[in-house]
């Protein structure tokens, strides 16, 4: 390597950032709504679903795997919510900790079955997510026979959730999702840099065989990042049902697409091994800003994908521009 | 040129020189061969042969020097342009297209061709004409390469590189894949090529391939030419001096292990067509050296009694007691290390820190309860290890990819080393690295066994087996053919007891 490329390598290590950066500007040159606090909360509030699921997403990611059924796990989580709202004891937050609870089973029970596919019984992830995600979409549909189901008026659990969905920390205004999504940010930052668990699933991704052969049961990691992603999913879905206070099977449709696509802009290598958290966040946030910025200019939901598309590609052909310079 | 007169081919490399990324893997190298002969290229791994065969079949572009053939200047600067040259590799990994059927692959350019007719009858009528030529009659020119055994593959390899016209042939360790059968085949066809003027490179690990099969023999060491001499000018022992630089009994440290009681015992094992009723032991203190032909059985073994393949039956006992590994993480809880034969695959992983590399084990003990890693303790541990291994490398941080090859395989024996295994099999635990890593690595099994470990070495390297063991197992065709005692060991009785000849 060249010695004069101090500022050049630091442009390709750090390009991700850069480029949220670059986008942050852009936005606030380009839209003067756009650096309002009540703007800003508001896109982060809409994208926690992605950002729980896009960190589920990385762990399977991590382990060289794939799952699809991220978006139909996080409509089972709504529905879940949903339903259970009207029967949840009547004190509010006990009532509404166990619907939470349960619609996060929900989800990692699901999600477990895809990892025990993968895991025990050799499926292809891509191919056993596949199932499960058309499986557990049509599980949504049946709860209600397709009808969104509508929070009920006079349950405290209900109320509860209303306002956990569109309410602010007082002070600061951080919307309680957001709040919500950065504690498990943490969590998983922690976990994955500081933990056994965190670095086995990494080591599992970069080389299985290896691994194996080192003595560790790689099965039992690969099952588990599943189930994990299973429930992150469904409490992604009951984040979503509570900011609309509806349950509807529809919810996260399309949502696995966005979260592969944050961890690919975030530098995740789809065959394993490589990733970060905090670099997925950040693939979040550009996927949310472009739409913001897009929203905000008018620009009409077609083009919007394709220019969403355009700009996913290139961010990955620099994420693998830096990759080759960390090699050499 | 009068008829019959035709004029000896005559290739000759001269100052080849050829970087990667900063590091030399040629500097200077020179090679001078002619048609009608068997030139053995022989040097430590490392050494330049594959680079200075890959520069040859313009694979690798070189950085400076100069290629003649005929005494005339050739420019190679791609793969296709050697082929046009008659030049042809057989790799190691043979690059087959095993759906297509024997003819397809020998005349692969013929599919493309333009147009849309292929001549199939016209190809398999001169492929079996290659093939009787060759004296392989036997091989269906219609059938899928990929059902051929591994040594007619070959052949179909070798048969596509004459359909080329190719003057120039090269084999990199094409016996390693062989039984002794087939190589004696193989030997046959090389002399025939020979004896059409084919100029042939043979590159061989092996001496006795060297002295029986090539008129020349030239030595790189370092990517650097050491000499060229006609074979019999040169006997083994010099060979093996030029190669590593310096005398045999060098490369070998001395022992001062004390050989205790039988540490791992296995009785009667089985496990699929290739461990059938194996039964041996090692002691404390010592190191078992197992040998055999490729495909005797050894690594499927280890495998089994480190417990990574189904054990059918058999007993295996550690100190005296009955244990079962049904898994590796088994065998590791009971004290029982592997370090497989395929580095690069099985046993680091590249793209990561060494230090993850070195407590990836489930006996790692800087383990919180909760299952979060004690930092400080465990980075000092991993560099105490790092430190007693002589490990070259700018920090457990770095990964472990970016390391020489010798150095590779002592992060892949670190975490044996964290995991305190009492008992530790290596399998061909110096291929692929140099010299110097070589007496580093033998140093590292003769310290386990000083500390009072059980090394099993699985070696297809003659001198290290005979070098480094206290006592050899040979195995034959996945079951033990014999045991040789520290003073019977020799060169003769391990390939006696492996290729089946009872004295």
């Amino acid at each position: 390597m060249q010695k004069n490329t101090g500022i050049a390598t630091f442009l390709i290590r750090y390009n991700i950032f850069l480029m949220l950066a670059l986008l942050v500007v852009a936005s606030a040159l380009l839209s003067d709504v756009f650096l309002t606090p009540q703007n800003l909360w508001n896109l982060l509030r809409q994208l926690v679903p992605l950002a729980l699921v896009s960190i589920g997403m990385l762990l399977v990611i991590l382990t060289g795997g794939i799952d699809l059924s991220v978006g139909a796990l996080a409509a089972i989580g709504a529905m879940v919510v949903a339903m259970l709202l009207p029967y949840l004891p009547s004190q509010a937050a006990v009532g509404l900790f166990v619907g939470i609870v349960a619609a996060i089973a929900a989800g990692a029970l699901l999600g477990a079955v895809t990892g025990a596919l993968v895991a025990f019984f050799r499926m292809a992830p891509f191919i056993a997510s596949l199932a499960m995600m058309t499986v557990a979409r049509g599980i949504a549909f049946m709860m209600s026979n397709g009808q969104p189901v509508r929070f009920p008026r006079d349950t405290g659990a209900a109320d509860l959730m209303r306002a956990f969905g569109s309410g602010a920390l007082p002070g600061i205004g951080m919307p309680w999702p957001v709040l919500i999504a950065l504690v498990f940010i943490v969590l998983f930052v922690v976990l994955m840099a500081q933990s056994k668990f965190g670095r086995l699933v990494i080591a599992t991704g970069s080389n299985e065989v290896a691994v194996r052969l080192a003595g560790i049961p790689v099965a039992r990691y690969k099952f588990l990042v599943y189930a994990i992603a299973g429930g992150l999913s469904a409490l992604a879905g009951v984040v979503a049902t509570a900011r609309t206070a509806v349950g509807t099977a529809n919810t996260g449709f399309g949502l696995e697409l966005d979260a592969i696509a944050a961890c690919v802009i975030g530098g995740a290598l789809l065959s394993g091994g490589k990733g970060s958290v905090i670099n997925t966040m950040i693939g979040v946030l550009i996927l949310g800003l472009i739409g913001n910025i897009m929203n905000l200019l008018s620009v009409p939901a077609y083009p919007q994908q394709i220019i969403k598309g355009v700009i996913i590609v290139f961010a990955v052909l620099l994420q693998n521009i830096s990759g080759e310079t960390k090699r050499t | 040129m009068p008829f019959g007169e035709e004029k000896q081919m005559h290739l000759s490399m001269l100052q080849i020189d050829k970087a990667f990324g900063g590091v030399a893997a040629l500097q200077g190298a020179s090679l001078e061969a002619f048609g009608g002969e068997v030139h053995g290229l022989m040097g430590e791994n490392g050494a330049g042969k594959s680079t200075l065969m890959k520069v040859l079949a313009g694979a690798y572009r070189r950085d400076s020097g100069e290629i003649r053939l005929d005494g005339q200047p050739a420019d190679i600067t791609s793969p296709h342009e050697a082929i046009i040259r008659g030049i042809s590799v057989i790799y190691q990994e043979f690059s087959l297209a095993g759906h297509l059927s024997v003819a397809e692959n020998v005349l692969i350019e013929e599919l493309g061709r333009p147009g849309i007719r292929v001549p199939w009858s016209e190809m398999v009528r001169r492929t079996r004409a290659l093939l009787s030529d060759m004296g392989f009659e036997d091989i269906d020119p219609m059938q899928p390469a990929g059902e051929l055994p591994v040594a007619y593959q070959q052949v179909v390899e070798i048969c596509k590189a004459l359909s080329r016209d190719s003057r120039i042939l090269v084999f990199d360790e094409p016996t390693a894949v062989l039984t002794r059968h087939e190589t004696e085949k193989l030997f046959r066809l090389i002399r025939l090529l020979r004896e059409r003027g084919v100029c042939i490179l043979y590159i061989s690990h092996r001496l006795e391939e060297i002295f029986t099969l090539c008129d020349r023999v030239t030595v790189l060491k370092d990517g650097q030419t050491v000499g060229s001499w006609p074979i019999d000018a040169i006997d083994q022992k010099g060979l093996v001096r030029q190669m590593i630089g310096r005398e045999l009994s060098d490369l070998f440290p001395p022992r001062k292990a004390t050989v205790g009681e039988a540490l791992l015992e296995v009785e009667g094992l089985n496990a699929g067509p290739m461990v059938r009723d194996v039964s041996f032991f090692v002691r404390a203190g010592e190191v078992l050296g197992v040998s055999g032909l490729v495909g005797a059985g050894r690594t499927e073994t280890m495998r089994a009694i480190f417990g990574a393949d189904p054990l059918q039956s058999g007993r295996i006992r550690l100190a005296g007691r009955e244990i079962v590994n049904a898994s590796p993480g088994e065998a590791v809880a009971n004290g029982i290390g592997m370090l497989p034969e395929d580095r690069k695959h099985q046993g680091v992983l590249l793209d990561l820190p060494i230090r993850i590399n070195a407590m990836m084990t489930p006996a790692n003990p800087f383990i919180s309860a909760f299952g979060f890693i004690r930092n400080r303790e465990e980075i000092a541990a991993v560099e105490e290890i790092a430190k007693g291994l002589r490990l070259k490398s700018a920090g457990i941080d770095i990964s472990a990819g970016t390391l020489s090859g010798g150095n590779q395989q002592k992060v892949a024996i670190m975490k044996w080393i964290a995991a305190k295994c009492r008992v530790l099999i290596f399998d061909e635990p110096t291929r692929g690295v140099d010299v110097g890593a070589k007496i580093e690595i033998y140093r590292v099994m003769n310290e386990l066994a000083e500390a009072g470990a059980a090394v099993i070495m699985v070696s297809s390297d003659m001198l290290e087996v005979i070098g480094m063991s206290d006592r050899v197992v040979v195995m034959r065709q996945g079951a033990v053919a014999g045991e040789l005692l520290k003073h019977q060991i020799s060169e003769e009785a391990i390939i006696d007891l492996a290729m089946g000849m009872e004295a």
